[in-house]
């Protein structure tokens, strides 16, 4: 074999390796980000989807659902996109970000249970501008 | 003053634009007073520039609230250095930052630059004004700095406490360092397809600006791991963000670049991929900026949404558009010299490590868009995280790894099996050491095991590459040992430097697979309680809660926990952790609540611990303790790259000599193309 030829076989196989290693990842790791009316439109179209698969749910938190219990390291919470709303129970520590403050907005990883609250998984919480000083009330 | 910046920004703007016309439309050719009017428009454009800067520091310095920015990033309680630093802190600054940066690196390209290359000159100040141009029209249309508001407020809102950390103070100075000087190789690539001069003259012009810029993007991205390991708290410094990744693909085309340079020096071959690499990086590197800035991509660090994203977006399109189809348009001129004559080569070494690089390049930006994708194609948002970053990466960034070992021991053109046989005893008995070692005391995790084992291996490969050069010295000069390693590397700068540069590498890839054995806890703990941990090194670690102690500082207040630590039964001192609340000089707060993390690192592992909180009104608190292997070697990788980086840079030994003449002992070369030089 020449050495073009040769060498184009293992272009080949790099590129083919990476294409491979890129749609296993997406397929294995890929998680739907939905907002709740989107959760709302998964679960009444396919009821496996309670239980089963694993989101990220973007929304946010209605302000004064925040229950913490420190010592247990668990939190309570509901979230909404003004539509739907979904209770949340997360066991872990929470961001900074996640305060009591209203208009924070949050992801949410996690499932959802079969009594309708979602078990997070992981809460990560933004602040609108995150750069910038929370505006005055 | 603001009245000043706006008009240095609109003269700056207007000499831009004229400088663009003028250098596009080719008029100076055989005109040397023109040729001379445009390297002179480059200066004053600086100079407008730097006037501008000098007004927006003074504002920030005087405390003028009335001016939008400095009462949006500064606060009269904050310390001196944020002042100065607020100057980047946001977006308006930033762009100026950006703008008066890429004017003076496009005048000092213009100043230092030898007069053989003077034909591109006139042509690189047209591409570094028009990006310096756009940079100054963003700011005059959409986000200006030297704004003024409709009243005068008391304070600013001052600075989020998380950028207030030595390390965010040079952090993004760094990074758009790096980003901003990418702009001058690519504009010495559009000069050279533009004058049709497409010879290897334009690469030997802009070899010190490409390692220069890959070596402000290293220390940016690596100061940014420290920043968010010590300052976000979450135990960890990379985490696949969108806006680490949009510092990263630049990174990884321009080391790509790095290294096809020398196949096209040394062989003439790989010219187009090379034009399309700086271009690719370039692109990257103002879609960096457009992920940062424009909260397309959901991001921990996005800033604030805004129009600006869209001039981003728009200027990205155009200089897509315009740099590939010129580079379509003298493709038939950019013809290899010669053809690969053996997959075992130092040629085609270097062209997987080019595919690779591409490969992970090409994963991480559709792994960063992939929401965005999946929307468009298929109308629901999927996303992938860290979990599809390390499949995809880890065994694409072993392989390069394996060829880091593998390229410097064979020889160019073609390796015969007495060459490799050679090369590769030493190295590849090494990694089996390296890997034996390990597995004997233990240590199961595959991709852990491989990185390390791999390690090793390269790291034979740079010892034995040292050892025979020293030891040709040595033979031929009659040197000692020291004087001949100093010789050595400071003779072929270039070469040995980059063999550091590669220790550095794999001190990181050591650093990230310990990261492997990371060991977490929570605990919520009253005065007086413990836990244990142990570490993956074997030592049991004993944590005691002593308090909660409340205290003002000068822009702050603090709660701070009191841990005292217990290393296999000794006392090891006490470790604090802070919850700080942020207030204005009014005693109002003015940010979220943050965590400053109590950190304790050797060589085998960090102490970190988060405290997240108290139960109300008690002194009983919540605590994260993680144990983090090998956390330190990152920052030693880095010192040991930027270290290796700056032989390479330093002026002088830089020209490559690698004539058959001083052909390294051990090597079956006879370089062709090295005549050229």
């Amino acid at each position: 074999m020449k050495a073009g030829r040769k060498f184009i076989l293992g272009a080949a196989l790099i590129v083919g390796s990476v294409a491979f290693l890129i749609a296993e990842g997406v397929k294995q790791t890929g998680v739907y980000f939905l907002t709740p009316t989107e959760l709302a439109a998964k679960t009444a179209a396919d009821p496996t989807f309670v239980e089963n698969v694993g989101f990220k749910l973007g929304a946010k938190v209605v302000p004064g659902s925040v229950h913490r219990d420190r010592g247990a390291r668990r939190i309570d919470f509901q979230v909404s996109d003004g539509v739907r709303t979904y209770p949340v129970t997360y066991h872990g520590l929470v961001p900074d970000t996640f305060t009591d403050a209203s208009d924070i907005e949050v992801v949410v990883e996690g499932r959802l249970g079969g009594d309708g609250v979602i078990r997070a998984t992981d809460v990560l919480a933004k602040c609108g501008s995150r750069y910038e000083a929370v505006p005055k009330a | 003053m603001t009245l000043l910046g706006q008009f240095a920004l609109w003269a700056a703007f207007l000499l831009g634009l004229w400088c663009v016309a003028l250098s596009f439309s080719g008029r100076w050719r055989g005109r040397p007073e023109l040729s001379a009017a445009i390297v002179r428009s480059v200066y004053a454009i600086c100079g407008c520039l730097l006037v501008a800067s000098m007004a927006l520091w003074k504002g920030l310095i005087a405390h003028d609230f009335n001016m939008e920015y400095v009462w949006a990033y500064t606060s009269r309680n904050l310390p001196s250095s944020y002042i100065f630093s607020a100057f980047w802190a946001g977006q308006k600054g930033s762009l100026l930052f950006w703008a008066v940066v890429l004017s003076l690196f496009a005048s000092a390209a213009q100043w230092l630059t030898a007069r053989r290359f003077s034909y591109l000159m006139p042509y690189v100040a047209g591409v570094t004004s028009a990006v310096i141009t756009f940079f100054v029209s963003v700011m005059i249309f959409a986000a200006n700095p030297f704004e003024r508001l409709g009243f005068i407020p008391a304070d600013g809102r001052g600075l989020n406490p998380q950028l207030q950390n030595v390390g965010m103070v040079i952090h993004p100075p760094m990074l758009y360092l790096g980003y901003i000087s990418i702009t001058i190789p690519f504009a010495f690539a559009v000069a050279a397809l533009l004058s049709r001069r497409l010879d290897t003259g334009w690469i030997h012009a802009i070899r010190k600006w490409t390692l220069v810029s890959w070596l402000f993007l290293s220390i940016g991205i690596t100061l940014g791991m420290w920043w968010a390991y010590v300052e976000l708290g979450w135990g960890g410094y990379w985490a696949w963000d969108p806006v680490e990744n949009a510092s990263f693909l630049p990174w990884l085309t321009m080391t790509a670049f790095l290294h096809s340079v020398m196949i096209q020096e040394k062989r003439g071959m790989l010219k187009r991929w090379n034009f399309g690499l700086i271009i690719g990086t370039f692109l990257l590197s103002i879609f960096g900026t457009f992920i940062t800035r424009s909260g397309v991509i959901a991001s921990v660090h996005s800033f604030t949404q805004s129009n600006v994203g869209y001039f981003f977006l728009a200027f990205l399109v155009v200089a897509a558009v315009l740099a590939f189809t010129l580079l379509y348009t003298r493709w038939a001129l950019l013809q290899a010299e010669v053809q690969l004559e053996s997959v075992l080569s130092r040629e085609a070494a270097f062209l997987f490590n080019n595919l690779l690089l591409v490969g992970i390049a090409f994963s991480v930006l559709w792994g960063t868009l992939f929401p965005i994708l999946s929307e468009l194609v298929r109308g629901s948002k999927i996303t992938v995280g860290p979990p599809f970053f390390n499949r995809v990466n880890v065994p694409l960034g072993l392989l390069l790894l394996g060829l880091t070992g593998i390229g410097p021991l064979i020889a160019w053109r073609k390796a015969s099996t007495a060459n490799l046989r050679r090369q590769f005893i030493a190295p590849v008995a090494s990694g089996l050491v390296t890997l034996g070692v390990l597995l004997a005391f233990g240590v199961r995790d595959f991709y852990a095991v491989t990185a390390m084992a791999l390690a090793g291996f390269v790291a034979g490969t740079i010892g034995q590459e040292f050892y025979r050069g020293i030891r040709a010295r040595r033979r031929m000069h009659a040197e000692s040992t020291l004087l001949a390693f100093g010789r050595l590397i400071g003779r072929n700068r270039r070469r040995y430097g980059g063999y550091i540069v590669h220790v550095g590498i794999l001190t990181y890839f050591v650093a990230f697979a310990g990261m492997a054995f990371k060991r977490q806890r929570e605990a919520t703990l009253k005065p007086g309680d413990s836990v244990e941990m142990r570490s993956p090194f074997g030592h049991t670690y004993r944590f005691t809660h002593l308090g909660v102690s409340q205290y003002e500082s000068l822009n702050r207040i603090v709660s701070a926990a009191t841990v005292e630590v217990a290393k296999d039964g000794k006392p090891a001192g006490l470790m604090v952790s802070e919850k700080r609340q942020h207030v204005d000089s009014f005693k109002r707060p003015t940010f979220e609540p943050s965590t400053e993390v109590g950190i304790r690192s050797n060589l085998q592992e960090d102490v970190y611990i988060v405290y997240a909180g108290s139960v109300e009104g008690t002194e009983e608190a919540v605590y994260r303790f993680t144990i983090n292997p090998l956390v330190w070697w990152v920052w030693f990788g880095g010192l040991i790259l930027v270290f290796g980086g700056l032989v390479t840079l330093w002026p002088g030994g830089g020209a490559i000599i690698v004539g058959p003449r001083r052909a390294q002992s051990g090597y079956e070369v006879s370089l062709v193309g090295a005549g050229k030089d």
